[in-house]
Formats: structure tokens, sequence, C-alpha cells
């Protein structure tokens, strides 16, 4: 649903372009070429390490993690939050039926952030754009933030 | 040849992984196969319309503009506008790389581009819908008070780390260096 209106959203605007300025729109075409052709290695490598990593520790287990009780299942999980990067039709189905199993706010929170802005498995893209060393302090900024935001969940929601 | 079997590297390593799995767990090989091309369909109905309009960004936003509602002058409005930019997307977040780049290319601040990210990646307006369907309204309403301060406390934490340091500069278009230089002759 989402592609599809990215998909209407973006002939939109490419009609809307071409209208104006056809030689324009022709070169953006090209620069959206270019970097989709130098992407498309990065893509296919984090595509196959997502699904070899999720393989490897399928979303079954991952909801046993969150029996580990304490500040042990807290740790556990924000580091597999923090590995792990899934599919959006796989990652909200199970944080959903995290929630209705009972898991502590707290982890929850940590999990779902740690899920969606620290990806050890999309790191290689990142630094293709943006460097190691960016990479490295904002993926691990984003660790720490994703813990302090669920360690202030669990103190607000019990 | 050779530098373009290097960019694969990931991608080969990750095959051998699968053949190496395919003899001593076939099921777990097979697993992986089918979820990396599940995700592969889901990256491939996202990253090209993305991608285009990326492009257009490029052409038709000027520098100017950028620079001054996104650029070191834009304070709190220009962080707030980050934020905004990225409530309103669609997809994860490696399909912002390429927009906060170009963000970035165009003179927003490091901070702003950062606040960007967060937001995409955290707090989309699509995520919360989801996240208050699946777990509830005050669960997400909750996270999305306490990330905010903490999004825009990385974003200026992550300039004074980078402060300086201009290699936090897309990489992208090294490989094709000519994309740059274009992109800025044509903002102009």
């Amino acid at each position: 649903m989402i592609s599809a209106a990215l998909f209407g959203l973006t002939a939109a605007a490419l009609l809307a372009s071409w209208w104006a300025d056809p030689a324009k729109t022709r070169e953006a075409l090209q620069i959206g070429a270019r970097s989709m052709h130098g992407l498309a290695p990065r893509i296919l490598g984090m595509v196959g390490l997502v699904g070899l990593v999720l393989a490897l520790v399928p979303p079954a287990a991952i909801q046993r993690l969150f029996a580990v009780r304490g500040l042990g299942g807290f740790a556990l999980v924000a580091a597999v939050g923090s590995i792990v990067t899934m599919p959006g039709p796989i990652a909200f189905p199970l944080v959903g039926s995290l929630a209705r199993l009972g898991a502590a706010p707290a982890t929850l929170a940590t999990f779902v952030t740690t899920l969606t802005m620290v990806g050890v498995v999309t790191a290689p893209m990142e630094v293709s754009y943006f460097g190691r060393r960016f990479t490295a302090i904002r993926q691990i900024l984003s660790f720490v933030m994703a813990i302090v935001v669920g360690l202030l969940m669990g103190a607000f929601l019990r | 040849m050779r530098a373009g079997l290097a960019a694969y590297r990931l991608f080969l390593a990750v095959v051998l992984v699968d053949l190496a799995l395919a003899l001593w767990q076939p099921d777990a090989a097979r697993d992986s196969a089918v979820t990396s091309w599940r995700f592969l369909l889901e990256v491939l109905s996202i990253v090209p319309p993305v991608m285009v309009l990326m492009g257009l960004l490029d052409v038709w936003v000027p520098r100017r503009l950028v620079e001054s509602h996104l650029g070191p002058g834009s304070g709190a409005l220009g962080a707030g506008l980050a934020m905004l930019l990225g409530t309103a997307a669609a997809g994860p977040l490696y399909a912002a790389f390429p927009v906060a780049v170009s963000m970035q290319r165009k003179g927003a601040r490091l901070a702003n581009v950062v606040v960007f990210l967060g937001t995409w990646a955290a707090i989309k307006i699509p995520m919360l819908m989801m996240e208050s369907s699946f777990v509830g309204l005050r669960f997400a309403l909750l996270r999305l008070a306490f990330t905010v301060p903490c999004i825009l406390a990385t974003g200026w934490l992550m300039e004074r780390f980078l402060a300086g340091d201009g290699t936090a500069v897309a990489l992208v278009p090294a490989a094709e260096p000519a994309t740059a230089e274009r992109t800025e002759e044509t903002s102009r």
C-alpha cells in the first residue's frame, strides 16, 4: 500500500516535472539511475544478510528472548534489536505478539527503537553514504537513546 | 572488473555462508533464501521511486532554500522542519540515506540531517499508526514523547563529535564524482 502510494506520487511528480522542464527531468532521472546503480551491490548484500540473520535467529527465537527476565533480558533484547533488521511485514506482527504475550514496556520500547534506529546489518549501506565515523557514532548514540527511552517507558508504564 | 566484484563482496560472502549452511542445515539455508527474496521484493517496491524523487529534489530544490531553512543559522525552526520532513516519510531507514545525503549536499546542517534520519527511523507517522494498532495508543504516544528530545540531543551531539570533520559527506557520488559536481551546477 505504501509502495503504491510512493509509485503514484513519484509518477505524478515526474509528470509535473516533465511538463515544467523536460531537460531537468531527464537529468533527475539520470541522477536517480546512477545512485540506484551505485547502491545495487549494497542492497544485495544487505538483503542477503537480513535473510541469513533471520534464518539463524528466527522470530520465534526472539520471542523466547523476552522470557528472560531482569537486566540480562533487557540487555539481550537491546543487542538482538541492534543486530537484526526486519522487513516491516515481519516486524510489526512480531512486536504486536510480544505485547500480547505480556512483554515489559521497557523491553518492548527498547526493542522497537533499536530495531528501527540501530542496524548492524544496514551499516554497510550507511557507511557507503556517510562514512565509517558518522555511522559508528550515530549508531552508538541511537543505541544509548533506545536504552534511555526504554527505561523511561518502564518507569511510566507498568 | 575487479572493483565491480569488490563491491559485491558482502553479497558473495553471504552466498558462500548460505551454501555452507545448505550442506549442514538445509532448512535454515532455505529460510534464509526465502526471507532474502521477500525482503528484496520489499526493497524493490520502495527504493526505485525514492531514488527518482531524490533526483527530482536534487534538480528542483535550490540550494539557497535548503541552506536558509535547514542550514547552520536555522536554529530551532530548522530542527522542527527536519523532524516534520522525517515524520512524513514512507519506508525503512535505508530509503532515508540518499535523501539525507542530498539534504546535506545542499547545505543542511549536520544536526538537522541526523534529526531527520532519527525521526524517519523511529517516529514516522505510518510507524506510529502501526504501533498504536498493534501495541496500543498510550505506548506509541509515550514512546513518541520520550524519543523526540532524545533525537534532538543525538543531532546536537553528532555535530559536536563530527565538528571540523569533513568526512561526513556523501560517499555514493564518490564512485561517480560527476554526480556531485553536476548537482552543484544545477543548484546554483
